[in-house]
């Protein structure tokens, strides 16, 4: 996939322009931030959106506490670094329950942790437009959605009857018990992603650099043991690899690649290489073969 | 002159009658491009849906492209499936697959408005349906500028010339018909992977080129563009910054540059661009920016830039293409919101001139447009908006009809041009006014808008009402539903569209009365919530009292004054509102009564407020 700059300016001015009119449509919207590169470009987008004036609505993560710690602190220095408002939510109920990768089923987890944390957190703000990172071609799922995505009472997507969207006149019209997900970079692709950070140097995680980090296998899937909650079986010792991530996600449920990309080409050469999808690397996703589409019925991104 | 530049973003539309093949097209063109990830297309190799009759190890096509559960289940596609893929001149494919079934035609509108080019797809066995012609019309409407007739399914014809040109012969009438500018036939096999991407052996008496090798030789260029236009999404502020946010299209704007905001018509000089990457001394097609006029003149969200020399005049009555895309039908006469860009008023469509007959193209005559139908109709908006002609532009040609209260996306418009009576039609301002004639009267002027079921008493306490208001010296007049109906309505019935007429009607009738000094009192069963918010509107808060007489619907069948009840119950009144329309009570009535009350507390009630 090429990504030229004619093809990065036009996506950009499209993701701009559903920026603006998200800003001006809702009373309450908010920016879910994930960390990630692509929530790293879907900032970037809004500052650049929004400039001279701030960005005019806060930034949202749902923290399910088990983020790579690297993750966390990158959060917090971007926000200070920008001056951003930045909301963190975490299911505390879900935190009292116990619940973890590794005493539920991932599935389970991520409905309660991410899903139902999102939940609450919309609800407790009473944000009536949440804008996400999501592209396209991350999923087939997410292929179908709208730009403007209606979720009806209790945040529910209901993928048979989305209003139409034509040309780009969007319909932003809400009724009381309906809210709307955005997503500005629906056309983007992963590579897109990857080529705009590197030419507009937009900051992103380390962890998407290779580094020698603590490793154990799990199947064919190599995950990091960030901390010491990592359950480690009979007398294993993580090995030090050098390793980066594709994506980011909570740590135990998130594959990592070898690598010796340090730099964003190196990362761009190898990316263009790679012939797997992202979400390869995420354990989440292979549950069953609609679990995305399932996920985002119950209000996930 | 310089050659125009390619467009760097190619959207292209794969439509066409369900089972001709598109979802497995797509999905061919994408793997042998290599623009799918492999593990991807190992899914589609190992997962098999019921019925499916591809071999073991070989690719279910149709499998990367339908992502629903529902679609999986059924084997079919419902909504427009995204996908991209670059070409070889650098450009950017994005391929929007749309559903082919006639009932979910909304979503193929929903593709076909951004599509540069379309593939329309055929099966050589079943040749032209009905939905082959919906398809090629709704891309002809939208403006997608180059279509390719593509003939699948030919190897089961063992890849006959003959089939294709018996095909080909068929359909030329409809592309001649429609006017389709750019076109193109060409036989493939979706199946078999012939003339897809690459040639293949099987038609060799083909001489044109290949399906991938069309949508490259399309170098779509971006038209001359002499319009520019400005859509204010936002004013962005920030201490003393106060910038106009939006995006332009059709043309270039400079530092400089003397523009009129529309529909105000002041004018001003463009005295900065800026955007996050510098100041801009010129812009031009698609680009975002922030513009700060000199003087700072007064311009809103939905305000519409124009070069001062170049401006079209705003325009409030259109004819105007529609697809119907809501649930229910279009009402005549009902109050939409028009959208377009980022401007929004409230339209009411005054005319249904006729529908298109997707078969023949021949135009006929329509009271209504149901869903998926297509039709010509003329539009009224309540405040004067910018658009263009849709053959000029797409990007300020288009609208979209919002329901007013379930808040949908209910009809796709695109305008076929402005008629010449808004321009020509100012409003002549007198110095004695309502107020002076009501005074004149030694009264205030207000509307008191019963509502409720027939039989519920509306007429009874109007009746009751005029004449105690008469006996204090007032001015009143009573507009009745059933005496209306035997003049000025007499032409219209009780379908939900006539309802909504009578509805407007009334309130432009009540309207005039009130400016005449009078205080008019309606009683109208106007039994539907967007037909009575729409009176509403036409009048200064507090002008217009809505009552709702509420009395229950066993009451008022038994009372059953005019003996409608009665008919309808023999099921020879289909609309009688209660029985066979609903009645949707107020949600915010000035006042609601409850109608099994007597007269006289009920009449003393009002009283209080119609004094």
């Amino acid at each position: 996939m090429q990504s030229s700059p004619e093809i990065l300016k036009a996506l950009e001015n499209e993701s701009i322009e559903i920026l603006r009119e998200t800003a001006a449509s809702f009373a309450k919207p908010v920016m879910l931030y994930s960390i990630g590169k692509d929530s790293s470009v879907l900032l970037h987008l809004a500052r650049k959106a929004f400039y001279p004036a701030p960005i005019p609505f806060p930034l949202l993560h749902i923290d399910t506490t088990w983020k790579f710690k690297e993750m966390i602190s990158f959060r917090d220095e971007v926000a200070s670094k920008y001056g951003l408002e930045l909301i963190v939510h975490t299911n505390q109920e879900g935190v009292e329950e116990g619940v973890t990768p590794f005493t539920r089923g991932i599935s389970e987890y991520t409905r309660i942790m991410k899903t139902v944390g999102l939940r609450q957190a919309l609800d407790k703000y009473g944000f009536d437009g949440a804008i996400g990172g999501s592209r396209r071609d991350e999923e087939k799922s997410r292929a179908k959605e709208r730009i403007f995505s209606v979720r009806e009472a209790g945040h529910r997507w209901n993928p048979r009857e989305q209003r139409p969207e034509l040309w780009r006149t969007y319909n932003t019209r809400l009724r009381p018990e309906q809210s709307m997900r955005i997503f500005p970079i629906s056309d983007w692709t992963e590579l897109d992603v990857w080529h705009y950070i590197s030419q507009n140097e937009i900051p992103i995680n380390p962890l998407y650099f290779a580094k020698e980090r603590p490793v154990v296998w799990r199947g064919d899937q190599m995950l990091m043991v960030d901390d010491e909650r990592f359950p480690l079986i009979n007398g294993e010792t993580p090995e030090n690899r050098l390793i980066r991530f594709r994506t980011l996600g909570c740590y135990p449920l998130t594959a990592a690649v070898e690598s010796t990309a340090t730099t964003i080409s190196e990362v761009l050469a190898e990316v263009s290489e790679v012939k797997l999808s992202e979400r390869a690397t995420r354990l989440i996703d292979g549950d069953k073969e609609d679990s995305m589409e399932k996920k985002k019925t119950e209000g996930y991104f | 002159m310089a050659t125009p530049k390619t467009k760097p973003l190619i959207r292209l539309l794969t439509c066409g009658s369900v089972d001709d093949g598109k979802s497995t097209l797509i999905g061919r063109l994408l793997v042998e491009t290599d623009s799918i990830p492999h593990d991807t297309v190992a899914t589609a190799r190992s997962v098999r849906r019921g019925g499916s009759t591809i071999a073991a190890g070989e690719i279910d096509f149709s499998l990367l492209t339908d992502g629903l559960e529902a679609e999986r289940e059924q084997g079919i596609t419902i909504d427009v499936a995204y996908r991209s893929m670059s070409l070889l001149n650098g450009s950017r494919l994005i391929i929007a697959d749309a559903p082919g079934h006639e009932q979910y035609t909304r979503n193929m509108a929903v593709a076909a408005s951004r599509s540069d080019v379309a593939l329309v797809l055929l099966d050589a066995a079943r040749g032209v349906r009905s939905q082959t012609l919906r398809h090629l019309t709704i891309c002809a409407l939208m403006g997608v500028s180059r279509v390719a007739i593509v003939i699948n399914k030919l190897d089961v014809f063992d890849y006959s010339k003959e089939k294709f040109e018996e095909i080909s012969a068929q359909i030329a009438p409809a592309v001649a018909r429609l006017n389709i500018g750019e076109h193109a036939i060409i036989p493939v096999s979706a199946l078999v992977g012939d003339n897809v991407v690459f040639k293949g052996k099987n038609l060799d008496w083909y001489t044109g080129p290949t399906l991938l090798e069309y949508i490259q030789n399309q170098n779509l260029a971006e038209d001359a563009m002499t319009s520019p236009h400005f859509g204010i999404q936002y004013i962005s502020r920030v201490d003393t910054f106060r910038g106009l946010a939006g995006t332009l299209v059709n043309g270039k704007f400079k530092v400089g540059d003397e523009v009129v905001i529309l529909p105000s018509k002041k004018k001003a000089t463009i005295a900065k661009m800026v955007t996050f990457d510098g100041e801009l001394t010129s812009a031009g097609h698609e680009q975002t920016l922030n513009i700060v006029l000199e003087p700072e003149v007064d311009a809103a969200r939905g305000d519409v830039l124009h070069l001062a020399t170049n401006a079209k005049p705003p325009a409030d009555r259109f004819t105007a293409n529609i697809v119907w895309l809501g649930e229910s039908e279009l009402i005549h006469s009902r109050s939409y919101l028009l959208i377009s860009g980022s401007t929004s008023t409230p339209a009411i469509v005054t005319t249904i001139k006729h529908k298109i007959n997707i078969e023949s193209g021949e135009h006929d005559s329509a009271r209504t447009l149901k869903m998926n139908e297509i039709g010509v109709v003329e539009i009224a908006t309540d405040s004067p908006v910018a658009l263009s002609n849709y053959s000029d532009s797409r990007e300020t040609g288009n609208f979209i009809l919002v329901d007013r209260s379930t808040l949908n996306t209910v009809g796709a418009g695109m305008i076929v041009h402005a008629l010449r009576r808004s321009e020509n039609v100012t409003e002549q301002a007198y110095e004695i006014n309502a107020e002076k004639r009501a005074a004149q009267k030694g009264q205030v002027g207000k509307v008191l808008w019963f509502t409720g079921l027939s039989g519920s008493g509306k007429s009874t306490i109007a009746n009751e009402l005029a004449k105690e208001l008469y006996a204090l010296g007032r001015h009143v007049y009573v507009l009745d539903g059933d005496n209306l109906r035997l003049g000025l309505n007499k032409d219209l019935g009780f379908a939900k569209e006539d309802r909504a007429e009578n509805v407007r009607r009334v309130s432009e009738v009540a309207k005039l009365m009130m400016d005449a000094g009078l205080i008019v009192i309606v009683a109208l069963v106007s039994p539907f919530r967007v037909d009575r918010d729409q009176a509403r509107e036409l009048f200064q808060p507090g002008k217009f009292i809505e009552i709702w007489v509420n009395t229950p619907a066993e009451l008022c069948a038994k009372r059953d004054p005019k003996g409608l009840y009665k008919k309808a119950a023999a099921g020879d009144l289909p609309n009688m509102t209660g029985i066979g329309q609903e009645y949707e009570a107020p949600l915010n009535a000035e006042l609601v009564l409850d109608g099994t009350l007597e007269l006289r507390v009920n009449t003393d009630i009002v009283m209080e407020i119609a004094k």
